[in-house]
């Protein structure tokens, strides 16, 4: 009776909500970087990356957790890297299969989110060790929480960058342009998405301040 | 002690800014222009008692006076090639050439003083640290390495950016990783190439742009370079005659500035010195395998041309940025006058390879700075053991 416990008890609430705030995947453990500043030029691709990287961590985590007492420890990499690269692959195939365009923009990202830090840190942390329904909640809340930063970084870089939002001219529509307004290219390029996630880890962290660390 | 004049007038409001008082939330915005008059009157109450006169203050008041004979002869020139482009310099009194430039260069440093100022002001209230009188010497420079045409705008977004991303996120004056003057042109080269690089921005033309006099053309000597048409007098350069940002032309103003920052001993010798040299030496080396007309540049023009001079001399000599150490100073000036002149010759995309390699030194600065001092340490530990 007293392990029975609640589907939504406020535990398995706070495996999915918290990804999303204090254990922020990107702003506060700093994982997925890469693919973070690759495709966030516009809100579109990642859009269709968050949502690929959050089925792909759910499941991924749903799997190992099923799998979690016949895996031996010394293979366990291996089984893990299956499990991910046939998720991966399944992912892959259904992007190409509906909306081709943007696969093609997401280019070999999209396969490498095998390598994406977040899910195998799932895997090992948690969903190794946890019951399947856990585990799932928790590889959502990762992924939701990659994929929050992720639009919000992709919002910004396409709004200053191209002037659009999700491929509507907002500038133009304004009149902005026309008063002397220019795009700034610089946001289309990558470094300005990793100082756009620096000042997000900033607010972040000015709004969060238990995640400063001690001196 | 009794004061007169300004130091009456802020005795008598120094109450409101205190705590409590009514206008505390501008108590740094007070400091700051009390300082700026005054030597303050903070005394340490423990440890060393003997302070140098030379404060951080002095130290930034004597930078911003060795680029005035630049920023003076800057206005002259937006004038000078206004009115050059218009063909009528023979017509134009020397007077109007240069309010011409003053008139237009004024705005650009006006915001970028307001904007810097401001923004460095509110952090300084916001994490209740004195104002720094940093901003004074970026504020200056920014403006100086801008082409004229440069949209107001623009100036005001790469103040903000270099202000909050490269010197406040980092900690504020002295903590700095880049030079914040060059991360703002170097925002705006990458943000807004077109308004950065080619033929229509150094010069300013107004709504006469229809009426250039014949076979004129704007660009600089190395934009022109890089289409291998090389042409432009040398000695033009080095007078500072020619189109580019508005403080970079005039190599000979730009040495009058090191001279000075040089006998006041507050701008490096070494690190102008081995900036000169590692230009020099690549441009020789350049120079004994040219295969285009670029190349061919003789190695000592590349002293006069671009931002070259005015980054050896006010960029990479940046007390914060630059590296500390004496032998640090020798490479990191050194490798700044080879990596300029690399990617001005070499790379076709950036004829201006100053900033970029100055912005790439400044980063490596620290590194070198480490290996410096631990190499003395080995040294001495060495020489320790021997004598032990």
């Amino acid at each position: 009776m007293s392990d029975r416990e609640h589907l939504f008890s406020r535990k398995n609430l706070d495996l999915l909500k918290n990804p999303l705030g204090p254990s922020n995947p990107i702003t506060v453990q700093v994982l997925g970087i890469c693919s973070a500043l690759a495709v966030t030029a516009q809100i579109k691709p990642a859009v269709v990356m968050s949502i690929s990287v959050v089925i792909v961590t759910a499941l991924a985590n749903l799997i190992i957790s099923l799998l979690r007492n016949t895996i031996p420890n010394r293979i366990r990499i291996i089984v893990q890297l299956v499990v991910i690269a046939s998720l991966v692959i399944l992912v892959d195939q259904v992007l190409k299969a509906f909306v081709y365009d943007v696969s093609k923009q997401l280019s070999v990202f999209v396969g490498l989110i095998i390598t994406n830090c977040i899910i195998m840190g799932r895997l090992e942390a948690f969903a190794l060790a946890n019951k399947p329904w856990p585990s799932f909640l928790d590889g959502l809340g990762n992924g939701a929480g990659y994929g929050l930063i992720l639009i919000i970084v992709a919002f910004f870089r396409e709004l200053l960058g191209s002037g659009s939002v999700l491929g509507y001219n907002v500038v133009e529509k304004i009149g902005l342009d026309k008063i002397g307004y220019e795009n700034n290219g610089l946001m289309v390029l990558s470094p300005m998405a990793l100082i756009t996630v620096g000042i997000i880890i900033w607010i972040h962290r000015s709004r969060d301040r238990s995640l400063i660390e001690d001196k | 002690m009794k004061g007169y004049g300004i130091k009456k007038f802020y005795d008598k409001h120094r109450p409101k800014f205190e705590k409590g008082g009514k206008l505390h939330a501008f108590q740094s915005v007070y400091e700051g222009f009390e300082s700026f008059f005054y030597v303050s009157e903070a005394t340490t109450t423990k440890g060393s008692n003997i302070r140098d006169y030379i404060d951080l203050k002095r130290t930034m008041i004597f930078v911003v006076l060795a680029v005035v004979p630049t920023l003076l002869f800057g206005m002259f020139n937006i004038g000078y090639q206004h009115f050059k482009a218009l063909g009528l310099l023979e017509t134009t009194s020397f007077i109007n050439v240069f309010v011409y430039g003053l008139l237009r260069v004024l705005p650009v440093i006006i915001v970028s003083y307001l904007v810097g100022l401001g923004i460095e002001f509110a952090f300084a209230q916001i994490k209740g640290h004195e104002i720094n009188e940093g901003y004074l010497v970026t504020g200056i420079l920014i403006p100086l390495v801008l082409p004229i045409n440069t949209p107001l705008w623009m100036v005001a977004v790469a103040v903000a950016f270099s202000v909050i991303i490269a010197k406040e996120a980092f900690g504020g004056t002295g903590m700095n990783i880049w030079n914040p003057a060059l991360v703002a042109r170097a925002f705006l080269f990458f943000a807004y190439p077109a308004h950065m690089s080619g033929d229509e921005v150094w010069i300013r033309l107004g709504n006469q742009a229809g009426s250039v006099a014949d076979g004129f053309s704007g660009a600089t000597p190395l934009g022109l370079a890089l289409t291998g048409s090389v042409d432009y007098n040398v000695w033009d350069a080095f007078w500072g005659f020619i189109p580019g940002s508005i403080g970079e032309t005039s190599t000979f103003a730009i040495l009058l500035g090191a001279i000075f920052l040089i006998v006041t001993g507050i701008g490096s010798w070494k690190i102008m010195l081995s900036t000169t040299l590692g230009a020099v030496v690549t441009g020789m080396l350049i120079n004994a395998f040219a295969v285009n007309p670029f190349m061919e540049i003789p190695f000592w023009h590349h002293l006069f041309l671009g931002g070259f001079a005015f980054g050896a001399v006010f960029m990479a000599t940046d007390p914060v940025s630059a590296a500390q150490t004496n032998r640090g100073k020798w490479i990191y000036g050194f490798l700044i006058g080879v990596l300029a002149i690399i990617i001005r010759v070499l790379n076709p995309a950036y004829p201006e390879g100053v900033m970029l390699a100055i912005l790439l030194m400044n980063t490596f600065a620290p590194l070198i700075d480490h290996y410096v001092v631990q190499g003395n340490i080995r040294r001495r530990l060495k020489r320790a053991a021997a004598n032990g």
